[in-house]
């Protein structure tokens, strides 16, 4: 029963890896999962974006079988989750939002126990755990427990972990939430390795970026409920792309300014707004044409800049664009935001 | 996996269970890494050889005279009549423990981890009781050491071997309840506060540490299907001689009777927490 396979993965084929229809899980009145629907393709990335409390842990845990749903179905990999739960555990790799390694056991160690609940022979279970050490860059710590490894060692010793099995489907459950900006990207860097190789990963997200790092689909929910969802190009255009903030030296300029870009058409879908705590304004734009055109504007009109960024739309951004208010719940970190610095 | 792995699932399709082989291969597994827990923490082991050793002295030396004077003889009297019915209370002690690690193992997220792996839930629960039994085995080893240092005499080493035997397989169906408290009770304080007030009176209404005859009927009532008092009745017949089949059956009806009912309670919560 050995599912280590090495032969070459293929590429996304369109076929459905999971399936989700119609799943409905309550915790008393609180309903964590509302009727959600979705597909994974094979071999892609579905994103899975939403605010704290929209019900995203609740769908993975449905989805690993941790949690049995009150209605609706699901299909992993061609197994159901509530008739063949058994089947469903061996093509599924799960990563928490939470670590989920034994913080006692070295990381050499926390391999091989997985390989060996997992059916691999003794020899083929330490050369599993030598293997996936090497290649998320651990070895020199494989002996040492996990508790003393830092945040970006121990979320690659949960993602090589789930690698064990060689899953059909990933589950990566908020992989980088907590995590500082270069340690959130040595995981990317990860995660980017292990679709290349053709694995299916559903994916859940508060960052807008996490997701157009890793997504090619995106599905967003809000209590429960898939508010939206498609490719994340799509989606981006809808949300308005990047956004474009301008603080003119002189606050007084800043409704002009606003008037302006309003007037020349040159916004994005989401409109212009004027954000009054740090005296700029906000333009979503769509293309790096839009970009040149907004900055080119503000220059003719002879306004002084005095700082200027671009930034990828915020959870709370998108959320207000797709749904016309806020993400429901507070956050209670805050949604990392990317900043490219533009040289003006 | 490849595509095509998706469309024909694995080998496995057809037969999702588990066979008894691969049950013992996961709990081995799950074993050892219990060892190894201690192995990272030999501080974990310090109960079970300390306890023993605090008991043992504390009641032969501090109660041992006055408690040996009244079953006729004096502190050496006593020793015969304490050390088996300490060896009652190791299992029971490892039991508690048992609850509270448990817990707070249940509530990392290693064990969602295990849960969403394809091996029998019984598995992570069956690992630890065998990791509990040896430290009680090694705790009941000091135990004899301290007890014969004090002067107790071992009269019958086939007996002994029994007992030691009967206090681990109560002391294994006490664990199963202390199990399904650790996965159903939030925190291991409270595991720990409830288990504290379950043993208290079991463990001191009982023949554990003085001859019942003094106490009054309704609390000789209690004791004498107390399992705790029928253990430590059966070990100290088996050891050191007197009635033991009163005893033993009132312990191995209860063992039965736990383990029965508390097993498949704790490997169903552990199955279905959320």
């Amino acid at each position: 029963m050995t599912r280590i396979d090495n032969t070459p993965r293929q590429a996304a084929t369109g076929r459905s890896a999971v399936t989700v229809r119609g799943l409905v899980k309550h915790y008393g009145e609180t309903k964590a999962l509302d009727g959600v629907d979705l597909d994974v393709r094979e071999g892609t990335v579905l994103g899975v974006l939403g605010p704290n409390g929209a019900g995203k842990t609740t769908l993975v845990r449905c989805l690993s079988t941790l949690i049995t749903p009150d209605a609706g179905t699901a299909t992993v990999a061609g197994f159901d989750v509530l008739r063949q739960p058994r089947q469903l555990r061996r093509v599924i790799g799960l990563t928490g939002q939470y670590a989920s390694v034994d913080e006692k056991l070295p990381g050499w160690e926390n391999l091989y126990l997985i390989g060996r609940l997992l059916d691999l022979p003794r020899k083929e279970a330490r050369r599993r755990a030598d293997e996936l050490l090497e290649r998320f860059s651990l070895t020199e710590a494989a002996k040492r427990p996990a508790s003393t490894y830092s945040g970006g060692m121990r979320r690659r010793l949960d993602l090589a972990a789930s690698m064990i099995g060689s899953p059909a489907v990933l589950y990566l459950d908020e992989p980088t939430t907590g995590l500082d900006p270069r340690t959130r990207n040595e995981v990317w860097q990860e995660v980017k390795r292990m679709v290349a190789d053709g694995v299916t990963v559903l994916l859940t997200t508060q960052y807008m970026e996490e997701a157009e790092q890793l997504a090619s689909e995106l599905t967003v929910i809000d209590r429960g409920k898939v508010i939206a969802g498609g490719r994340i190009d799509e989606l981006k255009a809808r949300v308005g792309g990047r956004t474009l903030r301008i603080r003119p030296a002189d606050p007084l300029q800043l409704r002009p300014l606003a008037a302006m870009f309003d007037e020349l058409g040159l916004t994005g879908l989401a409109t212009t707004i004027v954000d009054a705590e740090t005296d700029s304004v906000l333009v979503p734009v769509l293309s790096d044409e839009q970009l040149t055109a907004v900055v080119g504007a503000v220059t003719a009109r002879g306004i002084t800049i005095a700082s200027i960024s671009t930034e990828l739309p915020s959870l709370d951004e998108v959320f207000l664009s797709l749904t016309g208010h806020k993400a429901s719940t507070p956050q209670d970190e805050n949604p990392a935001r990317a900043y490219e610095e533009v040289s003006a | 996996m490849s595509a095509t792995t998706v469309e024909a699932p694995l080998a496995v399709k057809g037969d999702p269970r588990i066979s008894p082989r691969a049950h013992l291969r996961h709990t081995g597994a799950l074993i050892r890494r219990n060892l190894l827990w201690i192995r990272q923490d030999p501080e974990s082991m310090f109960d079970a050889i300390l306890f023993p050793v605090i008991f043992t002295l504390l009641f032969v030396y501090v109660f041992g005279g006055s408690i040996g004077q009244s079953l006729g003889g004096g502190q050496e009297r006593y020793v015969q009549y304490v050390v088996p019915g300490l060896m009652a209370m190791m299992g029971m002690n490892m039991a508690q423990g048992v609850g509270t690690g448990f817990n707070t193992d249940f509530n990392s997220g290693v064990m969602d981890r295990f849960r969403s792996l394809p091996i029998g839930r019984g598995s992570v629960l069956f690992a630890k009781i065998a990791v509990e039994l040896m430290r009680m085995l090694i705790a009941t080893a000091v135990l004899m050491v301290v007890g014969v240092l004090v002067g107790f005499h071992i009269t019958n080493w086939p007996g002994l071997f029994a007992s030691v035997g009967l206090s681990a397989v109560f002391g294994s169906a006490l664990m199963w309840v202390f199990l399904t408290l650790g996965v159903i009770m939030k925190s291991a304080q409270s595991v720990q506060a409830m288990g504290f007030l379950v043993l208290m009176p079991l463990q001191f209404g009982s023949s554990i540490f003085a001859p019942t005859r003094s106490m009054p009927g309704w609390l000789q009532n209690f004791t004498e299907y107390n399992p705790l008092s029928s253990l430590a009745d059966a070990a100290r017949g088996l050891m050191v001689g007197g009635p033991v089949e009163h005893g033993l059956w009132v312990t191995l009806a209860w063992s039965l009777g736990l383990t029965v009912v508390m097993a498949p309670i704790a490997i169903h919560k552990f199955r279905t927490k959320s």
